[in-house]
């Protein structure tokens, strides 16, 4: 029987009787007293030299109140790069300061160069137009591989070859590598490109910034996946701000993907702005702008090779990657493409050697960074598209072939050559289930059936893995993270015995007010109703990380249960004084402290009320209050994994794709909602479709975008997508948290392009089509052509 | 500026708008219903979808003045009289049809729609329709099902098909 509350129920999100009802309050949404409004001046050329700005005219116009330039912010911090990564030859890399506002040049199209702060919006949109700028424009560099190579043409003028680092994993590896691919009995080689997306979190990025004069604080409302870590950056690195003078809030946030993590420019202008005219000044992004600046995702070019016997024995794998991070270098754009990237190519099997090399490159386009999965489906995509290449060329069973090189159940825990440490997993449980749930076995009937319709039927194979919950503070303090990874809550007992929770991670669709209260009342015995989740307000919530790289259970949920086992603790020696006993002897079950083996017990209302009321309290040993917080590092990353199955049908006459079905059987370590659970696989699924079918975030070679709007960047739509099938009853639970639980908000991202693509390639063989290889997104023209190549 | 006097969710409204001021802008900035939101400047993502005279539009491509004298509903209009969720809103709630929340009042509006039209969708009728409400997290799984329960359909056999 389903359960109808706590740990594993479906839950109800109590977070949508707001949201349907239209109350919600979302950055936008928020009005102010005397609330003025930002409009910015941004680059219509990819790469320029700012020769002249003339503000004169804009300032003259009524209603215009301030307007800045780079000048203005000359003197402050740039916004950092997260982590510092080495060289294959021992150097750090470069990292170009990156502005509020463009000083000098400008790098790409839609860098900000100015700003107006006026009465209305359209007084400053209008200014905007009114500011007199005179570039000189320089050749656009946007092809990675032209920018490698060109040593005159700079992104930035103090790097010559537009390269911020070459990075190999393991470098120690390499020989070893070159040396098992020279004796290979067979060697698959493929060379694909990872499609640049734009994240498209569906609510524009918006910032409000207030400063009290007064007081001289500060707060910004901004549209975050992380609030403090946005403060820190803004306060420390950026603005100069003392942080505690410094509160921000992320109210709702309509989604993020990854795109509401990092910093950005505009949250220190409204922040300046505001202090300049001592008003607010409120910013909000329209779509157009949004394509233009929110940190795009992916945009590899990868060659991988895999040896291997003729038997499909997988015996060594190396691939060279081209990442581009755009024209700056935005706060997680180092990690994504090694740490969360490189570490991750042996997947879930058992290949011996690895050797990953990936150059990141400068180009004068928006910055690139983490989208959902970030880094984890660029590997998978790599890798599971060499496999299934690799099958059909020694004409070997893409199931048998992923069984065989799987970790096997006792290797556990095991340690791969990339240099991650899997605590568990079960990838043979994930794969049986898929070829159970997704009929396998009827697949021949399904696609005669097809045949019969005139379209090509195939079938594709995903096993991946991630690693997620990131991660341990002193594994990525020696990696070079300049932030630690850990997580806090803050679990307030209130005196009439109901409970508020403040934790570091941020819901912005998650589910977290929902899922993080069924825990807190199973652990505590009282009622989800009678429990609130408290996040997104700096001056609130202890300092925790946020929410990315599927972290905010495995990490926030254990600093949470961390933080509840305090409560539980001092509770029993209250208790245990209420009560005449000794504390050994108090149990907490139920919501109740009893005396082990009599009748006497006190509610933990009772607990609570005592400590407030310390009436007949220990006093000389116990503080009074109910209040505990906790952090918590993990010991290890989290590995969910899974395997996944799509069927599509083409349509020979036109290369239209179609996903006839999609199938995914994860394994997640427990599961605390199931229905949130599968909303998540489902959304990243999509997402995975997307950018294996429709999207593509497409420059051209002056470095304009050209996929700038709805009308030209295809999103996912409702009758582009079937119905998903999926699964999460394959359980390892992760061994060294305390809820066992693994993270699953990226997996569908994940697991699921490569399986598409797998599946057009099955589609196009069985129809005799020699084609190997189609890079994403597979519309309906790369499909026709290839077919008819 | 022109006057204009419009019903929103049943209550007489008269304000001063410019010619420029659309009706999402007029909403949101002059009525203060915020829960019709704006996720695109092209009229593509549907967030904004309100009834005017019962018919769905995209609130972003209406001049306010040009809503004078009908009818308009919204989200903050969806709600029974007694302020527990509709027919369709507990739907959305009890299949998971939602997550960030933000594409939320458009889908709802576009549903209301839907089902005035056509009582009894097919699944893929519901995504044909649902086609011009971009949805960036369910999936649209939830969504489709949330429509089809709001609609009386037993979920798991329609979807089936």
């Amino acid at each position: 029987m389903p359960k109808d509350s706590g740990i594993g129920a479906s839950s109800k999100r109590r977070e949508d009787v707001r949201f349907l009802t239209g109350r919600g309050r979302y950055t936008a949404d928020i009005q102010l007293h005397g609330q003025t409004y930002a409009a910015f001046a941004r680059s219509p050329h990819a790469h320029a030299r700012i020769v002249s700005i003339d503000t004169k005219a804009a300032e003259a116009m009524d209603g215009v109140l301030a307007v800045f330039t780079g000048a203005d912010f000359a003197a402050v911090g740039g916004n950092p790069a997260g982590w510092l990564i080495q060289s294959r030859n021992g150097e750090t890399m470069k990292e170009p300061k990156r502005p509020v506002l463009a000083h000098g040049k400008v790098r790409h199209v839609g860098d900000a160069y100015a700003a107006v702060i006026a009465e209305t919006v359209e007084i400053a949109r209008s200014a905007v137009e009114a500011l007199d700028v005179v570039f000189e424009e320089l050749p656009a560099i946007v092809d990675m591989a032209a920018a490698v190579a060109d040593k005159t043409n700079r992104v930035h003028d103090e790097i010559a070859d537009n390269v911020c680092f070459d990075w190999g994993w393991i470098e120690d590896n390499r020989a070893a590598v070159d040396a098992a691919f020279k004796s290979a009995p067979h060697v698959t080689s493929l060379k694909l490109i990872n499609n640049r997306l734009v994240p498209n979190a569906m609510e524009p990025r918006a910032s409000i910034g207030v400063y009290d004069p007064g007081t001289e604080d500060y707060k910004l409302y901004t549209t975050s996946q992380n609030p403090h870590l946005t403060r820190l950056l803004v306060a420390a690195f950026v603005m100069g701000i003392p942080e505690h003078k410094l509160n921000v809030i992320a109210p709702d946030v309509g989604g993020g993907f990854g795109s509401k993590i990092y910093h950005y420019g505009e949250e220190a202008l409204v922040l300046a702005a505001s202090r300049r005219i001592g008003r607010p000044v409120k910013w909000v992004a329209d779509r157009s702008e949004s394509f233009l600046t929110d940190a795009h995702g992916r945009d590899h070019v990868t060659t991988i090779e895999l040896a291997s016997d003729k038997q499909g024995n997988f015996l060594a794998l190396r691939t060279e990657t081209l990442a581009n991070v755009g024209a700056y270098l935005s706060n997680f754009a180092t990690v994504t493409p090694t740490f969360l990237h490189g570490t991750l190519m042996a997947g879930p099997y058992k290949t011996p050697l690895v050797y990953v090399n990936v150059k990141t490159v400068f180009t004068n386009t928006a910055p690139v960074d983490a989208y959902r999965g970030a880094g984890r489906p660029e590997a998978t995509y790599s890798i599971e598209r060499v496999v299934d290449k690799m099958c059909r060329e020694l004409n070997l069973d893409p199931v048998e072939v992923r069984r065989k090189n799987f970790i096997q159940l006792d290797q556990f825990p095991y340690t791969t050559p990339v240099a991650l440490v899997y605590d568990t997993g079960n990838y043979q449980a994930t794969l049986d289930k898929l070829i159970d749930i997704g009929d396998f076995a009827g697949f021949e009937a399904r696609r005669a059936k097809s045949a019969k319709a005139g379209k090509l039927r195939g079938l594709g194979l995903s096993t991946w893995i991630e690693a997620c919950g990131i991660a341990p503070s002193a594994l990525v303090g020696a990696l070079g993270a300049r932030v630690g990874l850990y997580d806090a809550a803050t679990v307030r007992v209130n005196p009439t015995g109901n409970i508020s929770v403040m934790v570091g991670a941020h819901s912005h669709g998650q589910g977290h007010e929902t899922v993080f209260a069924q825990i807190v009342s199973s652990k505590l015995g009282i009622p989800e109703a009678n429990i609130d989740i408290v996040h997104g307000d700096t001056s609130k919530i202890p300092f925790g990380m946020g929410s990315y790289g599927s972290r905010s259970l495995a990490v926030c949920g254990s600093a949470m249960d961390r933080a509840l086992d305090k409560v539980i603790a001092k509770g029993k020696k209250i208790a245990a004084h209420m009560l005449e006993a000794a504390e050994g002897d108090i149990i907490f079950a139920d919501g109740k402290f009893s005396v082990t083996g009599t009748d006497k017990a006190k509610t933990f209302g009772e607990i609570a009320f005592s400590a407030y009321v310390p009436h007949n309290y220990p006093l000389e040993t116990l503080e009074p209050g109910l209040e505990e917080t906790a952090f918590y590092d993990p010991a290890n990353f989290t590995y969910p994994a899974g395997a996944y199955a799509c069927e599509v049908e083409v349509d020979p006459d036109t290369g239209r794709v179609e996903i006839a079905s999609f199938t995914c059987a994860d394994d997640f370590g427990n599961v605390m909602n199931p229905m949130i659970v599968e909303g998540q696989v489902h959304g990243g699924v999509a997402q995975g479709i997307g950018q294996a079918l429709l999207e593509g975030c497409t420059y051209d070679a002056n470095g304009q975008l050209t996929s700038g709007s709805y009308m030209d960047y295809t999103m996912p739509r409702a009758d582009d997508l079937p119905m998903y099938t999926v699964d999460h009853s394959c359980i390892t639970p992760c061994t060294h948290n305390p809820l066992g639980v693994k993270g699953c908000g990226e997996a569908g991202a994940i697991g699921s392009p490569p399986a598409v693509v797998n599946a057009v390639i099955d589609a196009l063989h069985r129809a005799g089509k020699n084609v190997t290889h189609i890079d994403m997104p597979l519309t309906p023209s790369r499909v026709w052509s290839a077919m008819n190549a | 500026m022109t006057k204009v006097t419009v019903t929103v969710n049943g209550k007489s409204v008269s304000r001063d708008v410019e010619g420029r001021t659309l009706l999402s802008s007029f909403l949101r900035d002059g009525l203060g219903l915020t829960g019709t939101h704006i996720g695109c400047d092209t009229s593509q993502c549907g967030a904004c979808v309100v009834h005017i005279d019962g018919l769905a539009v995209k609130a972003c491509s209406v001049f306010a003045v040009d809503v004078a004298g009908s009818s308009v509903k919204t989200i903050e209009g969806m709600a029974n009289a007694d302020g527990s969720l509709g027919t369709i809103q507990q739907a959305f709630q009890d299949h998971h049809g939602l997550q960030c929340g933000f594409c939320t009042p458009g889908m709802v509006m576009s549903t209301a729609a839907l089902l005035a039209e056509n009582p009894k969708p097919t699944e893929a009728e519901v995504r044909h329709y649902l086609e011009g409400n971009i949805c960036r997290c369910t999936g649209y799984h939830n969504i489709v099902k949330a429509v089809l329960a709001a609609s009386g359909q037993d979920v798991p056999a329609v979807a089936a098909e």
